[in-house]
């Protein structure tokens, strides 16, 4: 079974970002990047299934700026096989991203893409339910478990109530939630030889598909600033405050 | 403070070992502290992970990288707010066997230093009564059919707890014998598996923090004298030209200090609000704080300049040094900056800023104090006349 792992690189999780003056999007100068942390879930789990001997080969794919070849060189530390980089620069929409991940679909075919649920950069939770809409594939969304069988995979999901478990016939789009794996860190010996593993570039012009953005972004604003707290002195006086102030009782 | 290029800054594998290291945060380093113990969790994860291996050439089982990915994974652990010192010598004491080895004690103990079987991260040159002038050490190896019989007494042994091997420097050839007092000494290999109990003594030696720290004593013990590396009476030699490399790399686990302890202080400055608005706002605050990290930037320069000069194979003993000297002046003074910022706060255990106030200080002192750093300059690159 062949695995493609899309893997974005997004502003690391620990960084406090701030929004551009003219409300444009976020500063990312000088910013600390890494691989999108859903995506780490999902590079884990394609080498879980290779190490249980249920997959055989584990393709990383990119979509972004140069720099995006050192996230998949981060997933080939961790063990995938090889690398595909779709060099574009600026800003690029889930629906442009799915056209580009279905064009390397057709020619890598893969029977599983394992994909992170959702970037922590735009949050959008979108690319993974397009492609399996242009592809015509079965999707299992937010999964906490992936178990494969013949010809099948069955996820487990995370949904409101509980647990869900689908099964999905290959192929199909797998997305992951948090709860997946724990990723591994890749060791120093592996950090070597992700050096000489093949990393292949290409465009979105040599796949096929029009970046250019279908959305305009109108505003970006943080978030209020938090109201500093009040001590009260008694229960009775939390009460009141939370029936007469706040209205929540 | 990203401000390096990617691929001369060794980027991928800073990255991997701040995950790793985000595995052993400030409370797991807190509890090792009050507690006196070693970080065996911490090392053995560094040891899995094959960081301890870096320098270890490929042919032996290790990753064969240069000195400054070396510099790179200790800088990096130190920035995490952890530290190196239970067992970067892991890392460099077998440069000593590496350059100086036969073939056969190569390829007997490389392999399995590379693998972490076998920990070789002791190091017995300094003596009570000699210190950091050598040639005086009273350790005494005599040679006995094939075996050398070792007695005297080393001190400040990092590690010999946690160590399987050590390399002991020894006076082979009584000093009056000799035309120079750094002739006549010789380099063992101790296997301290066999040694313990017989002959070897190991007495811990409690400090400021928490660091592994040993009293050696040697008493009629008997080395195999094929464990000797190199030519007898070369040992003092073999031993200096470790110390380069030992140099550069506390520099960088300095820099790394300074970077935690900056970074602290103005993740600190910005939140913490007195009188209104954050501390950070105060000039007073913020001048000391951006003085400390001028200074590290500077001492983070001769720290790289010395390890290119090493990796270029080009004398570098003045640079080695001075990195040392000027980083860990940076990393103290930033240190005290920290602390000052935190106010109260700093003496609490909680904020680590204690503990790594306790930790960095040692640098000034070891593996070799400011003085003898000054006097090495003065002397051999001044041309000034030798002071001691």
């Amino acid at each position: 079974m062949k695995i493609l792992v899309p893997v974005k690189r997004v502003v690391d999780y620990n960084v406090k970002i701030r929004v551009k003056p003219d409300g444009s999007g976020v500063d990312l100068a000088n910013v600390k990047m890494s691989m999108n942390p859903f995506d780490e879930i999902a590079v884990e789990e394609a080498i879980r299934l290779k190490e249980k001997g249920k997959a055989t080969e584990i393709v990383a794919v990119s979509i972004g700026p140069q720099q995006a070849q050192e996230t998949i060189r981060t997933a080939l530390a961790m063990g995938a096989d090889r690398g595909i980089l779709v060099k574009t620069d600026g800003v690029v929409e889930p629906l442009a991203v799915a056209k580009m991940l279905k064009a390397i679909v057709a020619n890598e075919s893969p029977d599983l893409v394992i994909m992170g649920k959702q970037a922590i950069d735009d949050d959008c939770n979108q690319t993974g339910q397009m492609l399996a809409a242009l592809l015509g594939w079965a999707q299992g969304t937010f999964a906490s478990k992936v178990e494969p069988g013949e010809g099948t995979v069955d996820v487990t999901r995370e949904v409101d109530g509980g647990l869900q478990t689908v099964s999905l016939k290959l192929p199909a789009i797998v997305t992951t939630d948090l709860r997946l794996n724990e990723p591994r860190y890749a060791s120093l010996p592996n950090i070597m030889k992700a050096k000489k593993k093949p990393l292949e570039e290409t465009s979105p012009e040599a796949l096929g598909v029009d970046v250019a953005p279908r959305l305009t972004v109108v505003s970006t604003a943080e978030p209020p600033k938090r109201q500093a707290g009040v001590k009260v002195g008694s229960v009775e006086e939390l009460v009141q405050k939370l029936k007469n102030e706040a209205g929540v009782l | 403070m990203e401000s390096h290029d990617a691929q001369a800054d060794h980027a991928a594998i800073r990255e991997a070992v701040q995950k790793l290291c985000a595995g052993f945060p400030g409370p797991y380093w807190r509890a090792l502290d009050r507690e006196d113990r070693y970080p065996a969790e911490f090392v053995a994860a560094l040891t899995d992970a094959g960081y301890l291996a870096a320098l270890v050439p490929e042919e032996y089982g290790g990753a064969g990288l240069p000195l400054s990915a070396a510099a790179a994974i200790l800088e990096e652990i130190h920035r995490s707010g952890g530290n190196g010192a239970a067992c970067h010598a892991q890392m460099y004491v077998m440069g000593t066997l590496l350059r100086h080895g036969s073939a056969a004690q190569k390829a007997r103990w490389l392999p399995e230093i590379a693998a972490g079987r076998l920990r070789l991260q002791a190091f017995g040159v300094t003596e009570p009564t000699s210190g950091t002038d050598t040639g005086a050490l009273r350790t005494v190896a005599r040679r006995d059919g094939d075996v050398f019989v070792v007695d005297g007494q080393k001190i400040w042994t990092s590690r010999a707890e946690h160590s399987d091997l050590m390399i002991l420097l020894a006076r082979t050839t009584p000093r009056d014998a000799c035309a120079k007092r750094t002739d006549g000494l010789s380099v063992l290999l101790v296997d301290m598996r066999e040694a313990l109990g017989r002959g070897l003594t190991l007495r811990p030696i409690r400090t400021m923090m928490n660091h592994a720290t040993t009293e050696v004593f040697l008493d009629g013990l008997r080395v195999p004298a094929e464990n000797l590396i190199g030519e007898e009476g070369r040992g003092f030699r073999y031993v200096l030209t470790g110390m380069n490399a030992e140099r550069i790399l506390i520099a960088a686990e300095c820099i790394g200090d300074a970077k935690w302890f900056v970074e602290t202080a103005s993740a600190y400055a910005r939140e913490r609000v007195v009188f209104g608005r954050p501390i950070g706002q105060n000039q007073g605050v913020q001048f000391p704080i951006a003085q400390a990290y001028a200074r590290m930037r500077a001492a983070e320069l001769m720290v790289r300049e010395a390890a290119r000069l090493y990796e270029s194979g080009a004398p570098c003993g003045a640079e080695a040094n001075m990195a040392k000297m000027l980083a860990a002046e940076a990393s103290f003074e930033a240190a005290n900056v920290c602390l000052q910022t935190h106010g109260g706060f700093g003496f609490a255990e909680e904020y680590d800023v204690e503990r790594k106030f306790r930790e960095t200080r040692l640098y000034q002192v070891a593996p070799i104090s400011t003085n003898l750093i000054l006097a090495h300059l003065a002397e051999h690159v001044l041309g000034l006349p030798r002071s001691y």
